[in-house]
């Protein structure tokens, strides 16, 4: 035992071992319990334990779920697309434009080091009928009346998480950039390339790895996402994990929740590696 | 001649996108000073009473006790596990490491509603009801990922030699790690405590489905939007807790980079 702790392999495993324990204990046994409840059924209070598709038959043909699965995954694809293609231009001019680099990554950054759940608070005050952005427009004499697309819908939404998501997109879109060796922008220049041709066909397809971790960090949670949906989502704008929230909570329906989550989690998988996969390829074919 | 001015296109975006970014987070503030119940232009004067007023609120007191705990220990239990599997990750090759490495930084990638259902669902079956105790065992989960990148970036350049240099000397192990190592990746200690208490003083969602009766702040804050006659309270509070992430964070980015430039 002494002889194997005294080893590299022991030791490194040994000090790794709580911390690997914990998450690994706390991601594998509640997936299996999640995995047992999807195959129960609940009736009020009681748990019956008979193992049965019904949960899954109810989460393939509810046309509700469908909608919300479809929404959830469609509106986290927009978020991606959005938060990336507004993230973009700012990751360039920090990584090539602008010799205060570490004043500018910090200014982006402590925003983000609030309370998510007071920023997407703020949203809804920004975006509401009586809200801040209407009525500054009115007191500029911009609009006469509220507008009223602003808050309580998909926009809203995209919106929001667009914020929420910004330096997850721009951090690793400017390491990617950071680490292009220059000397290939000037042979580019010197080949005869246009800027644009330059950009598109040498710096683009060298980010990719950064746009490929960008869109993977903000889709998969964006699927999940509660809080933004609740607060500024209204009616159109729910998403799974609100009607997840509301089959442990109000409906006490646990093992369709349960159903729910797996459901979720399964098709984010599936999306981030179809996403992965065809990313790497188009990456190749431009170059 | 005419001179042609050309606009730097690039650099007016960055400033309008500093502007989106900065909108929402300075809005609570300036909003928590207003003398009026909505949150509309024009602006009606200047009043401390919605700061007066969160004092007496003996739920809100309650909450910001709740939070504190949970907060406290999250750090601690937090950066110690961290403190040790990055000692491993940067100081030893073993097999596994990579396995190891990348299962403690999924918690950063599993979205949050998954994370708080699969944990209700397990201490419920394993007989723990929602509290405090659940909150924690939960926010320390989330929290791990965050203590673990910063200890390996204190660890990382941290000199073999020293460590060495201390056993030739006749120092134990844990003589070793107390006196040498502890001192200089302490730094690195402090900014993960601060980190890994802000994530689970700002953390909404697995407190939402774990904390039952015992409510932290975002979970008060939460029961607290539904109310309009409340919001100014809401909008001093929010402002307040802004404010002490955002100062928190910037002690921590301080210690962080001491750690990184000690070891030089």
């Amino acid at each position: 035992m002494a002889g194997v702790l005294r080893s590299e392999t022991g030791k490194g495993l040994a000090l790794s071992a709580p911390a690997t324990l914990y998450v690994g204990l706390l991601v594998a046994v509640p997936l299996c319990i999640l995995v047992a409840y999807s195959f129960w059924t609940q009736t009020y209070v009681e748990i019956d334990r008979k193992l049965t598709w019904a949960n899954y038959q109810e989460a393939f043909t509810d046309p509700l779920v469908r909608h919300l699965m479809i929404r959830s995954v469609a509106i986290a694809g927009a978020v991606t697309l959005a938060t990336v293609c507004l993230a973009y231009p700012i990751a360039y001019f920090i990584a090539f434009r602008t010799q205060k680099k570490t004043l500018w990554l910090l200014l982006i950054t402590i925003p983000f080091w609030s309370s998510y759940l007071l920023r997407v608070f703020s949203w809804k005050l920004i975006l509401g009928f009586n809200g801040v952005l209407n009525s500054a427009l009115i007191s500029l004499g911009l609009i006469q009346e509220p507008l009223t697309f602003l808050l309580y819908n998909e926009f809203a939404v995209v919106l929001t998480l667009a914020h929420a998501w910004a330096p997850f997109a721009i951090l690793p879109i400017y390491v990617s950039l950071q680490k292009i060796d220059r000397s290939l922008l000037e042979a580019a220049t010197d080949l005869g390339c246009s800027k644009l041709e330059r950009f598109v066909r040498v710096t683009l397809p060298l980010t990719v790895p950064g746009i490929i971790a960008a869109c993977l960090i903000i889709f998969i949670p964006t699927v999940g996402d509660y809080v933004t949906p609740a607060l500024v989502g209204g009616s159109q704008g729910k998403m799974v994990a609100n009607l997840i929230q509301v089959q442990f909570g109000a409906a006490n329906n646990w093992p369709l929740g349960a159903t729910l989550s797996l459901l979720a989690m399964l098709s984010v998988g599936c999306v981030a590696i179809v996403f992965v996969v065809a990313v790497t390829a188009l990456g190749r074919r431009i170059r | 001649m005419t001179k042609v001015i050309r606009i730097p296109w690039l650099a007016v975006y960055a400033i309008a996108y500093l502007v989106f970014l900065y909108l929402p987070v300075l809005l609570l503030p300036l909003f928590s000073f207003n003398d009026g119940t909505i949150v509309a232009f024009p602006l009606k004067g200047f009043t401390l009473k919605w700061y007066a007023q969160l004092g007496q609120q003996d739920t809100l007191l309650q909450a910001m006790v709740n939070s504190l705990i949970v907060g406290s220990v999250t750090a601690l239990m937090a950066t110690s596990l961290g403190l040790f599997a990055a000692r491993a990750y940067v100081r030893y090759r073993f097999a596994g490491r990579e396995l190891s490495e990348g299962l403690v930084m999924l918690p950063l990638v599993i979205p949050g509603i998954i994370v708080a259902s699969s944990m209700l669902v397990l201490f419920i079956s394993i007989g723990l009801k929602p509290s405090l105790t659940t909150v924690i065992l939960g926010h320390v989960f989330v929290a791990l990922p965050f203590s673990v990148s910063i200890m390996k970036s204190a660890f990382d350049d941290f000199d073999q030699s020293l460590e060495e240099a201390a056993f030739d000397l006749g120092e134990s192990v844990v003589g070793t790690f107390r006196r040498v190592t502890l001192p200089i990746v302490a730094p690195g200690i402090i900014a993960s405590l601060l980190v890994t208490f802000t994530v689970s003083f700002d953390e909404f969602v697995l407190a939402f489905f774990l904390s039952g009766n015992s409510p932290t702040l975002p979970v008060y804050i939460w029961s607290q939007i539904r109310f309009p006659a409340k919001l100014p309270n809401t909008l001093a509070l929010g402002s307040l807790l802004l404010l002490s992430s955002v100062l928190l964070l910037l002690i921590a980015e301080y210690f962080r980079r001491r750690s990184i430039q000690s070891s030089d």
